[in-house]
């Protein structure tokens, strides 16, 4: 199952934003690769595929999905495929990735991602839709390990073991989000380092790092909030190390969904992710 | 089995309660590491809607237009995961949501903006260019068998109010001073290149226009709509880029 043929390159990646496709165009800003959400570019026509066009030709592409629901009870949704389909035919990226959640519900979208229980028949079923992915789009699929705020009491496997057994099953790869694993943490009281060192880490294919929100639950106690609207918090980045001494350097991406700063904002996080990685490859 | 059922229902109605079997590691109550997963449906869907009509929200204010959001959601949780699809028939819903009479121009502002959506990301094809079209429209022979292509993102609305005027106002200042709401209008949206542009045209071109969308020959299409400047709406057409293809209907030799 080991040396998936995940071609992103080993560097720092940004979010491809509608408001940056100017400046990016305009100043070809160094940037290891972009990724963007399938959903947003399935639409006929018009500036989004005039613009992506433009940039898929300059730099290596990551393509996220948000709305396939892995998880979900029901039988994936054939259509959505198809337009994934027709998305990496045309655009031809370097990855395809999605969640370890479920989003749809019967013919009900809620437009997040939602936590499953980790028990057996949840692990087939989504073996099963990864399966169907892969086969469909004749590809492998990287999968993200979520940010949950709940547990189930029905679960049977924690959270590491349940995506090494995916892995292992359907020879997917991992898409290691490493504030993922810190927001769940905080939320469930676990040691982000063992649950790290927990996850099949020979299939990594992508990391993401982002910033969160800091609330709290019931009993007054932090309760953190994977919204991609602040700066990649130094607990995170500390977390990043770790996984890099252990992978070496792997394509990683910035990702900011929300209160979106200027593009040299994100730039300069990227940079600091092409320093780490840098130094993970044993280069100065 | 069908815990998502339970999980999906409690999201998307604030009125139902945590679902079981459930819980949070440190022993908080899960209702309130629920409502994070609620809130983000919520939330992202009425940001959704703004993000879609951002007028309509200008129009009766933000707090008016979350609230109303929250209603819709209740009755009408999205079908797709393509949430820029979310909310396609919100002027229908916004023509019955009582609380709105006051503004009864604002469900016509709805359906402006979503045609506006629609063009935006309508489908590419290339524009005829201006030679092209003045060749055959010189023919004397074969002009009465012409027909004309509209660019996909091409629509119409007819509305009682001023609904561009409105519109338009909401991209600068955002006053209504000096605009009569109740003056008709006619709208063309259209994407030219890669901008989506709104007219104001006559009764009669957008009769024309609709009836060029309907598969009539040019002439037809003109003569069978009310009065109106034919050279001028041509003349708006070409010059926006909205003519795609020019076909010879062989009726007769």
């Amino acid at each position: 199952m080991n040396n998936l043929p995940f071609g992103l390159p080993p560097r720092a990646g940004l979010g491809l934003k509608t408001e940056h496709f100017r400046e990016v165009l305009g100043s070809q800003p160094d940037i290891g690769f972009f990724e963007v959400h399938a959903e947003n570019y399935m639409v006929a026509g018009g500036p989004f595929h005039h613009y992506l066009g433009l940039i898929r030709e300059q730099y290596p592409l990551s393509l996220h999905g948000v709305g396939l629901s892995i998880g979900a009870e029901g039988p994936l949704d054939i259509q959505h495929l198809k337009r994934l389909g027709v998305l990496i035919e045309r655009y031809q990226p370097q990855s395809f990735s999605e969640h370890l959640a479920w989003s749809s519900h019967g013919p009900v979208f809620l437009n997040d991602l939602l936590p499953l229980a980790y028990d057996t028949p949840t692990l087939s079923r989504v073996c099963e839709h990864i399966d169907h992915v892969q086969s469909t789009l004749k590809r492998p699929m990287l999968l993200e390990n979520p940010a949950t705020y709940l547990a189930f009491e029905r679960s049977t496997y924690d959270e590491a073991d349940f995506i090494n057994e995916v892995i292992r099953r359907t020879g997917c790869g991992l898409l290691l989000d490493v504030n993922n694993v810190y927001v769940s943490s905080i939320n469930h009281q676990r040691d982000p380092l063992a649950y790290i060192d927990a996850l099949p880490l020979h299939a990594v294919g992508e990391i993401h790092l982002a910033g969160f929100a800091e609330d709290t639950d019931s009993l007054g106690d932090r309760l953190l909030i994977d919204d991609h609207g602040a700066p990649i918090d130094n607990a995170v980045w500390t977390l990043y190390q770790h996984v890099l001494e252990r992978t070496g350097p792997i394509a990683t991406l910035i990702e900011r969904d929300i209160q979106l700063p200027a593009f040299s904002v994100l730039h300069a996080e990227a940079r600091q992710a092409d320093e780490r990685l840098r130094c993970a490859g044993g280069r100065s | 089995m069908n815990t998502h059922a339970a999980f999906a229902a409690a999201l998307l109605d604030p009125r139902l309660n945590c679902p079981e079997g459930v819980f949070s590691a440190n022993g908080a109550d899960p209702a309130s590491r629920f409502a994070v997963y609620r809130n983000n449906v919520q939330s992202s869907l009425i940001n959704a809607l703004a993000h879609s009509y951002p007028v309509v929200a200008q129009l009766v204010g933000n707090e008016f237009f979350r609230a109303m959001a929250a209603i819709y959601l209740l009755g009408n949780a999205p079908q797709s995961p393509l949430i820029k699809d979310y909310g396609h028939d919100l002027a229908d819903f916004i023509e019955g949501f009582e609380p709105a009479v006051s503004v009864p121009y604002l469900a016509d502002v709805a359906r402006l903006e979503r045609l506006r959506t629609l063009a935006y990301h309508a489908a590419d094809a290339q524009p005829l260019n201006p030679e092209q079209i003045g060749a055959a429209l010189a023919d004397p022979h074969t002009l009465s068998e012409l027909s004309v292509e509209l660019h996909p993102s091409l629509n119409l609305l007819t509305s009682a109010f001023a609904v561009v005027s409105i519109w338009a106002a909401h991209q600068q200042d955002a006053t209504l001073a000096g605009i009569d709401l109740d003056h008709g209008q006619h709208a063309l949206i259209l994407r030219n290149g890669l901008d989506v542009e709104v007219f104001v045209i006559e009764p009669g071109a957008s009769a024309f226009i609709q009836n060029l969308q309907n598969g009539q020959p040019l002439l037809q299409a003109a003569a069978s709509a009310p009065a109106f400047d034919l050279s001028q709406t041509l003349a708006l057409l070409i010059s926006h880029n909205a003519l795609t293809h020019l076909h010879q209907n062989k009726v007769s030799p």
